[in-house]
């Protein structure tokens, strides 16, 4: 069996929503290099539906994947349902992942949520610090 | 292929039985061991045949080891950048009252006879030193290290799996007490090869059950991948230097063009090198997408990124030569041999380039360490 989906295959090789967006509301980056992969979101918010979304990715196939079905799943969604975006959706949406590339779907989530988190912040409007938990450490992935 | 194609055809006896069948398979055995002692310049009862080089490289460390234990020696000598068979192997002798000592390899990735001389002590038992690094290509001053041990009276094992069939190896001249091959790297079959072993030295068995290999490897041989073995080392010794300088060759010329794109470092000692090794970091992109966007291409490579390993850390050799995590991610590992062409090399200079053009667009570390966010760690 290969080691990926075609899904998976198919949002590497051609992934959507590539790119920055230069106005954006809110930006997220979740990640870091030590670990080998680094996602950063970047939205565009109208009254409160995400109208715009794009990703930027340092990583490996399911990163790039995971990063690219993210933004696709919550592109046109108001913030309420994007940040219900757990990373087992952006995993079922893959037609799943190896055990050992799940923690690319959990950055996906992490950095879209740091991105929701900005545009909070950015905007003023308050919310609850513990719908925005920081991953903090590798620890999780690295122990 | 023919002369396994043969063996399963016509020699498919167990050599273990007394009919005339078993006694031919048990022929053909023999001739194999022969043939490949005559490689490396042993004797045939020297070569005991395993299951490749990991059961070899066990096997001559289990044995150093108990042998030293007898009399009192429990001080182990290797490097950081061994294979994992050696370094596993070494990690269980360290829980079993072993003191393992590694050297350092330095940023070109080798060791000298001198540091392995300062080393070694009253109670060394073993040197362990790889023949040639099997991720970077570093060839190491193997007959220095083992002209060393042998005037110092301690036991010098290497594991000469990438050397095999590409550097000459004359386990005599030499000086090597113990040598650990596989075939599969040197075109033969899979799932065997051969410890070495010099005359007068005990191997202490890893597998019990049977007197096969003079009871030292219980377990009926595979006879054809041995026959496989040997006709594939055979082929690789008697072409070696006309192989040798194609592949350096076209290994050169790709380390050249692979050198001109930006922030790209080679891993590994551009002299004393394998002629089939390129090792690459690039900054700002990580190996495994790298690999897979070279595989749509027709290219297979691997990486010494954490992604292509199932585990979460990049490979310990980059990291011994002291490569940052995140150049580690960013590896590529190119293995060349006698068949690939000019066209082969140019087609990756076209794909490797804009491969990693592409990813750059799109990874968040590049753009920071071009605006200058972040270091460059290369």
């Amino acid at each position: 069996m290969a080691l990926y989906s075609e899904r998976v295959m198919d949002h590497f090789r051609n992934p959507r929503n590539v790119g920055m967006i230069g106005d954006a509301d809110g930006v997220g980056e979740a990640g870091n290099a030590v670990c080998g992969d680094i996602m950063k979101i970047y939205l565009k918010i109208e009254d409160g539906i995400v109208s715009d979304v794009k990703f930027e990715t340092f990583g490996c196939g399911s990163a790039i994947a995971s990063s690219s079905m993210a933004t696709e799943l919550i592109k046109g969604k108001p913030l309420s349902e994007v940040l219900k975006l757990t990373n087992k959706a952006v995993t079922e949406a893959l037609d799943g992942l190896p055990a050992h590339k799940l923690h690319c779907s959990v950055l996906a989530e992490e950095a879209i949520r740091a991105a929701v988190k900005d545009y909070y912040d950015r905007q003023g409007i308050a919310y609850d610090p513990k719908d925005f938990p920081d991953c903090g450490s590798c620890e999780g992935c690295h122990g | 292929m023919n002369a396994m194609l043969n063996c399963m055809e016509e020699t498919w006896g167990n050599p273990s039985s007394l009919y005339g069948l078993g006694q031919r398979a048990r022929e053909a055995l023999e001739e194999a061991r022969e043939r490949i002692a005559a490689c490396i310049g042993a004797s045939p009862k020297e070569i005991t045949f395993t299951s490749g080089g990991s059961e070899a490289d066990n096997q001559a460390i289990r044995s150093a080891a108990a042998l030293g234990a007898r009399k009192g020696k429990r001080h182990i000598i290797s490097t950081a950048f061994e294979h994992h068979a050696v370094l596993h192997t070494l990690k269980k002798l360290e829980g079993e009252g072993f003191e393992v000592e590694l050297l350092p390899v330095g940023t070109l990735g080798t060791v000298t006879a001198r540091q392995a001389a300062e080393a070694i002590r009253e109670d060394t038992a073993l040197v362990t030193i790889m023949y040639a690094n099997n991720e970077i290509g570093s060839v190491l001053p193997i007959p220095e290290i083992g002209a060393v041990c042998r005037e110092r009276g301690v036991l010098f094992h290497t594991d000469a799996v990438q050397a095999a069939g590409h550097l000459p190896i004359d386990v005599k001249a030499q000086n090597i007490d113990l040598l650990s091959l596989s075939a599969h790297k040197f075109h033969g079959p899979k799932g065997v090869g051969v410890l070495y072993a010099r005359q007068g030295i005990p191997l202490s068995s890893l597998i019990e059950g049977g007197a096969q290999e003079r009871g030292k490897r219980a377990g009926t041989e595979n006879v054809p991948a041995i026959v496989g073995m040997a006709a594939a080392l055979e082929e690789a010794c008697a072409h070696m230097d006309e192989n040798a300088a194609k592949v350096s060759a076209l290994r050169d010329r790709l380390i050249a063009g692979l050198s001109q794109i930006p922030y790209a470092t080679l891993n590994g000692d551009p002299v004393n090198r394998l002629p089939g090794n390129v090792n690459f970091c690039f900054e700002g992109v990580e190996g495994e997408s790298l690999l897979l966007l070279l595989d749509d291409r027709g290219i297979c490579a691997s990486s010494g990124s954490a992604c292509t390993s199932g585990s979460l850390d990049p490979s310990h050799v980059l990291l011994a030569i002291g490569r940052p995590h995140e150049a580690a991610h960013g590896s590529l590992r190119l293995s060349l041999c006698g068949e690939n062409t000019e066209a082969d090399v140019e087609a990756i200079l076209k794909a490797v380039p804009e491969i990693v053009d592409y990813l750059r667009g799109m990874s968040p570390l590049w753009k920071d360490k071009v605006s200058g966010k972040r270091e460059f760690v290369l």
